[in-house]
């Protein structure tokens, strides 16, 4: 048994495998989250970077000085509170939005003849090709008071005086469901485009009405696609900086905004990275139950099928 | 609804005639599935489609169930016209090829599933279903789901949810074909076990003619969107009316040739592929002088050392190759004409001494009764 005991020292071509993502996540991902970490312990210091060390010898004393002033204010000022409840809220109503919206649209995709069905996924997919800051300008053109849409309302006469949704949570919302709907068609897509026919033609076999079926069969297996989508929209969404801040009004608190004002304009490092640190391990740990969850259920499978 | 025959459909003498297919067209785009297909399926039967791929059979069972619209034609179950009717009102349940049950679901979740869309109570929905996997044995697997069950314990729990409903007619969709070979016939037995416990009027589309002549009491070979013969197994095996039936429901050796005598209870075909004229003692309706072909199935002819002494139905060649199956050998024997024929001989007549070996000499034949004349 020899030979196997020194083989198994050698990378297996498994491992080899899970190498390169596993080094782009530590690059990219890993060691800045870390140096974020780092700097939400420090403390503001006048120069270049603008915070104090975290690690210092002087006279022979190695000192770790964990500076939590960041953290403190986040959780006694109000305004962070708020924000991130009010970015959560903004980013689960999106999300909610883009169900209702993006699930009929999948559905169909899934369901038509397949020449037709490449070319609503390119329709889907076609907005990717010119930047999100040219398409969310193209809102504010559109949702301006003096915009397309209200000239085209007071055109038809359906009102007398121009709507005010731009700068509202309203153009923002718009603007987020717009932006993120792909992102929820798209895996929710790939999920129901995969659903057995036989499957559905089983439940009408059996009895069941269109809509019953679609209820009892479509809709609970087609779940782990609406998950990853609604997933896929929830957690860009509530970081989202660039539309609320073209889109929204003074009042429109959401977290991206703040991150960059500490940032950009109160020049707090400490401040923004403590801000960041904390909507991470908000968004984290849902995530990581909803992980734990899929794991639990895909070990189940396992073990059910090696029993059987 | 218009059409007058949805009330009177022109019974054609059965009284236990059950289901009912009439000049059933289905063309798709271009091709033709079903062409013109009429059928009748008698009360409590099994009956089975046997054919090829795209010779039609599946189209005509999804006809039935109505996943497919007829193009034209009718279809009457029990006295009742359902041609139009969508497979949610048919009292008609599938067991699918693939099974089909629902992945998300318990096995129990599964049989229930039929029941609920009808609005059966509560407590009667769970009598009915365990009394369903009583009868296929898998009560005891009710909150397992699909995918911790073996294939055999997936098709009992799919029968058990097309049985479920009471259907007045069972679809079978290539019921074996996604089990190992080994259980399979155990599984036909009991398949059919329980269809005759319940009593249920059933179709059942297979591509394996052992197992449509194990399981069904009538059956119909398909091929081109048509029904080629349609009867007992046995008479579709003895009698068969074409080559393609005689191929097509087990092996047989086929001679081509013309009738040199013609007389009521008999004739005599000369082949070129044999020295020897075929004596058939059944009367044939071509005449003298027609080109017909013989069936002759390998298990009516015999192996013999020593030249037999009649004038008719027999043949010289040589052992080309001897398959053992276990119970019988099948000896492949290349006539003097070049013709390979095969005969089925029995373990028992090999274990004597002068039993035939690869390249002896041997002399086939076949008694007058054995032979069978077809028209086309």
């Amino acid at each position: 048994m020899k030979p196997a005991s020194w083989r198994r020292l050698l990378p297996t071509s498994r491992s080899l495998a899970i190498l390169p993502p596993f080094a782009w996540m530590t690059l990219f991902l890993l060691i800045p989250f870390l140096l974020v970490l780092k700097i939400s312990f420090a403390d503001l210091e006048f120069g270049v970077p603008p915070y104090t060390p975290l690690v210092e010898i002087e006279e022979q004393t190695l000192s770790l000085v964990l500076n939590l002033r960041g953290y403190a204010l986040l959780f006694t000022d109000n305004l962070y509170i708020s924000t991130y409840l009010n970015s959560v809220k903004m980013a689960l109503l999106t999300t909610l939005c883009c169900i209702l919206i993006g699930y009929p649209m999948a559905y169909y995709i899934a369901r038509s003849r397949p020449s037709v069905r490449n070319i609503l996924l390119l329709a889907v997919i076609l907005p990717f090709w010119t930047s999100l800051l040219l398409r969310v300008y193209a809102w504010v053109g559109i949702l301006r008071n003096d915009g397309l849409l209200n000239s085209f309302l007071l055109w038809l006469g359906v009102i007398d005086a121009p709507l005010e949704i731009y700068r509202t949570d309203l153009a923002v919302y718009i603007g987020l469901v717009y932006a993120y709907l792909p992102f929820f068609i798209l895996p929710l897509y790939a999920n129901l485009v995969k659903l057995d026919d036989r499957l559905l033609q089983a439940a009408y076999d059996l009895g069941a009405r269109p809509w019953r079926a679609f209820l009892h069969v479509t809709l609970p297996l087609s779940m782990p696609g609406v998950i990853a989508g609604a997933m896929l929209v929830f957690i860009p969404a509530v970081g989202e900086y660039v539309i609320p801040e073209m889109l929204g009004g003074a009042n429109t608190l959401m977290m991206g905004r703040v991150m960059w004002t500490e940032f950009f304009g109160n020049a707090d490092w400490p401040m923004a990275a403590a801000v960041t640190c904390i909507m991470v391990l908000l968004l984290i740990v849902p995530l990581m139950v909803f992980q734990y969850n899929q794991a639990k259920q895909f070990g189940l499978l396992k073990r059910g099928r090696t029993h059987g | 609804m218009q059409d007058s025959r949805a009330f009177a459909p022109s019974w054609s003498g059965d009284a236990d005639e059950f289901v009912r297919v009439e000049e059933l067209v289905k063309i798709y785009d271009d091709t033709v599935a079903v062409q013109s297909l009429s059928l009748t399926v008698r009360r409590g039967e099994i009956f089975a489609l046997l054919g090829s791929s795209g010779s039609g059979k599946s189209t005509l069972l999804r006809m039935l169930a109505g996943f497919e619209e007829a193009t034209s034609g009718r279809i009457y179950l029990d006295n009742e016209d359902i041609t139009q009717l969508p497979p949610y009102r048919r009292p008609v349940n599938m067991m699918f090829q693939s099974y089909a049950l629902f992945p998300h679901m318990t096995v129990e979740a599964n049989v229930a599933f039929g029941l609920k869309q009808e609005g059966v109570a509560k407590n009667e929905i769970q009598e009915r279903v365990f009394e369903a996997l009583d009868l296929v044995q898998m009560a005891g697997f009710a909150r397992r789901k699909p995918h911790q069950m073996s294939g055999g314990q997936q098709q009992r729990v799919a029968l058990a949810r097309s049985l479920v409903k009471r259907p007045k007619l069972l679809l079978l969709d290539e019921p074996m074909s996604a089990l190992d070979k080994q259980i399979r016939q155990k599984t036909q037995l009991e398949l059919i076990k329980i269809l005759d416990q319940v009593g249920v009027t059933c179709i059942m589309v297979t591509h394996d003619q052992e197992e449509a002549m194990t399981m069904a009491d009538r059956l119909a070979v398909m091929s081109e969107g048509q029904i080629v013969q349609c009867g007992t197994p046995h008479d579709v095996y003895t009698f068969p009316n074409s080559r393609f039936v005689a191929g097509f429901i087990g092996s047989t050796n086929l001679f081509t040739g013309t009738i040199v005598v013609d007389e009521p209870d008999h004739v005599q075909i000369e082949s070129p592929d044999l020295t020897r004229p075929l004596y058939v003692s059944h009367g044939v309706s071509e005449p003298l002088g027609m080109e017909v072909h013989v069936s002759i199935r390998p298990e009516h002819i015999r192996v013999l050392r020593e030249m037999p002494a009649d004038e008719t139905n027999w043949a010289h060649g040589m052992v080309g190759h001897v398959a053992w199956m276990g119970s019988y050998a099948r000896y492949q024997v290349r006539l003097d004409s070049g013709m390979m024929v095969e005969a089925t001989v029995p373990s028992l007549a090999l274990a004597q001494a002068d039993a035939a070996g690869i390249d002896d000499e041997v002399f086939l034949s076949w008694s007058d009764d054995s032979a069978t004349v077809l028209p086309s």
